[in-house]
């Protein structure tokens, strides 16, 4: 099945970002050859605009785009879904404030919104995490209290808060266990999204600055060899799409299985 | 009669309230929007003067930029300009932003509108037709296509369609130079590429949203009376199942054209298109603050009247939202 496949293209592409040193030939920053050389036995994927081996940058690519992204999603997740559980549990005034905070954040674009603050702080890879973490955790936020709304209801809550225990004891015992699923299926188009953001950052020569290899930036660097008909890069920007698929067959199939969908011809 | 007049009403409350918070939305991102300024720290100006940054010429840019003077009255300020027009001068070539902006919002407006005018009735008609034939081979092969399209980074598409349709057969330019004094034609046939790739992008949300809405809206019990009923499947879905099904579709179709607007920077920055998004990176890139803060509220502006659209026609054509009793 589908899901099978992307499960097998996700593990693949963490191996590569794990044990990129080891697996990739030569040093993502080292200037080797003329530039863009043809793909050869030296050079398996030819060089790139400074003369770098594409090969290696591709696999440090992997670790640093996927590396920060995941970062990304996963402040985001703690930020977005600790504050959603609360506002769940506490209801009240911190629900209404909060959620007001939060429509608003989520009423200007991403990208310009992104733009607007990398414009003033700098482009460094902590700004960008703490830009997308903003981002989104909004999304998160709307999310796992949506979820966590339908647990807090429930008896057994009521009946652990009348024993005495705290906000904290309810959040991670009671309502976490219950909301897996579908914050597992977010984590993963969260992970997309970021990953195709931060990409599309880089490619606009905003996101990962260089000599760090990154796909995004890669697909711009070597765009002038699109027009001599070369496909070299186009591997970056497939990169990408391949990872950014398999996750989404992923969270497709969980989706699937977690509505409890029958599927009636 | 009261009953109608009620309705009316009603209405025009609930829209009255929707705009009214739309309007209040947009007040505080203007304020987010202003603020940022606030947090340039003393280094970054050094940094965006690079060489020439002495005490004086410091002094002299923080004076540009205004933030010398207090905040509120500075907002005030920049809030006026916006509203009347005056943007103020970028800080790279000293022009006139709303001399800038002008000619290149056109632009960018005419692209959303071409991707626009393809993408929605498209997506219409795919959703419809793979909600009518779901889980058939056709609605297999369009929702793998779906799939994958919505995985693609914009510049991916972009790239591939410049590689198969400009480089290789050389039917279409790579590049989009399009200006005010071209013919009509002209500047479809150079804007078609980019286009193309807006659509590619938006058709892939819109046809799923439409497909689940629609599926959603055929599994209820009133049309299943309809089919027991006898009645033909066409008239079910044209009578029954679409006047329901607007609403859910409207908004999917606003929330798009939404996301048409982010999209489109991207797409300039690959076709080289003259429109806002590229102004927008640009300036970015050169640290030129007055016209990113112009673009982005210009950008923020559309996104939430679009996003009010889409509030209000899930208000309208929800009835008992309309007629609460």
């Amino acid at each position: 099945m589908s899901a099978r496949l992307g499960l097998s293209i996700i593990m693949v592409y963490l191996i590569v970002a794990i044990f990129a040193p080891i697996i990739a030939p030569y040093s993502e920053t080292e200037i080797l050859g003329a530039a863009y050389e043809m793909w050869s036995d030296k050079h398996l994927l030819g060089t790139d605009s400074l003369g770098r081996d594409m090969l290696s940058r591709l696999i440090f690519g992997a670790r640093n785009t996927v590396g920060i992204a995941l970062a990304a999603v996963g402040i985001a997740f703690i930020i977005g879904g600790s504050t959603g559980m609360l506002a769940a549990i506490l209801g009240g005034w911190y629900d209404v404030i909060i959620s007001r905070v939060v429509d608003v954040l989520m009423a200007i674009p991403s990208l310009v919104f992104a733009l607007l603050i990398l414009t003033v702080l700098g482009t460094s890879v902590p700004v960008l995490i703490f830009v997308i973490a903003i981002l989104d955790c909004t999304r998160v936020y709307r999310i796992t209290r949506a979820a966590a709304m339908n647990i807090v209801v429930l008896e057994y809550v009521e009946a652990a808060r009348l024993r005495g225990e705290g906000v904290w004891w309810v959040i991670r015992k009671e309502i976490l266990p219950n909301i897996t699923a579908p914050l597992l299926a977010e984590f993963g188009l969260r992970f997309c999204f970021v990953f195709l953001f931060i990409a599309a950052l880089s490619f606009l020569g905003l996101g990962i600055q260089p000599p760090t290899a990154d796909w995004g930036s890669m697909v711009r660097d070597n765009a002038t060899l699109i027009n001599y008909g070369d496909i070299t890069p186009l591997l970056p920007a497939a990169a990408i799409a391949i990872l950014t698929v398999a996750v989404n067959f992923v969270v497709d199939w969980l989706l699937h299985r977690s509505s409890g969908l029958v599927d009636t011809v | 009669m009261s009953q109608e007049v009620n309705s009316m009403l009603n209405l025009l409350r609930v829209i009255g309230q929707r705009i009214a918070l739309g309007l209040m939305t947009l007040f505080v991102v203007s304020l987010i929007i202003a603020s940022i300024v606030e947090l340039l720290p003393g280094d970054i100006t050094q940094a965006i003067l690079g060489q020439s940054a002495t005490p004086e010429t410091v002094a002299a840019f923080r004076a540009e930029l205004g933030i010398d003077r207090p905040a509120h009255i500075r907002y005030l300020e920049w809030l006026k300009g916006m509203v009347t027009g005056d943007m103020g001068k970028s800080l790279a070539n000293k022009r006139e932003i709303a001399d800038l902006v002008g000619a290149r919002l056109s632009n960018t407006l005419f692209l959303g509108g071409f991707a626009a005018a393809i993408a929605v009735p498209l997506s219409l008609i795919l959703g419809l037709l793979a909600a009518l034939y779901r889980n058939s081979i056709f609605d297999r092969g369009v929702n793998l296509f779906t799939l994958t399209s919505i995985s693609f980074p914009e510049f991916f598409v972009a790239y591939i369609l410049i590689l198969f349709l400009a480089v290789k057969t050389g039917w279409f330019p790579g590049i989009s130079n399009v200006s005010t004094d071209l013919a009509f034609s002209d500047k479809l046939f150079r804007t078609l590429l980019p286009a193309m790739t807006l659509t590619l992008v938006v058709v892939a949300h819109m046809m799923r949203m439409t497909r689940a809405a629609i599926i959603n809206l055929l599994a209820s019990d009133y049309i299943e009376m309809a089919q027991l009923k006898g009645i033909r499947p066409f008239r079910v879905i044209l009578y029954h199942a679409l006047p329901n099904a607007w609403g859910p579709i409207v908004n999917v179709i606003a929330l798009n054209l939404a996301y048409l607007v982010v999209g489109v920077v991207i797409v300039e920055v690959v076709f080289v298109y003259p429109g806002l998004g590229q102004l927008l990176v640009d300036s970015v890139s050169k640290r030129d603050v007055p016209v990113v803060q112009a673009c982005s509220m210009i950008f923020a502006g559309v996104y939430i009247l679009l996003n009010l659209v889409a509030d209000i026609v899930s208000v309208v054509t929800n009835p008992r939202l309309l007629h609460p009793r």
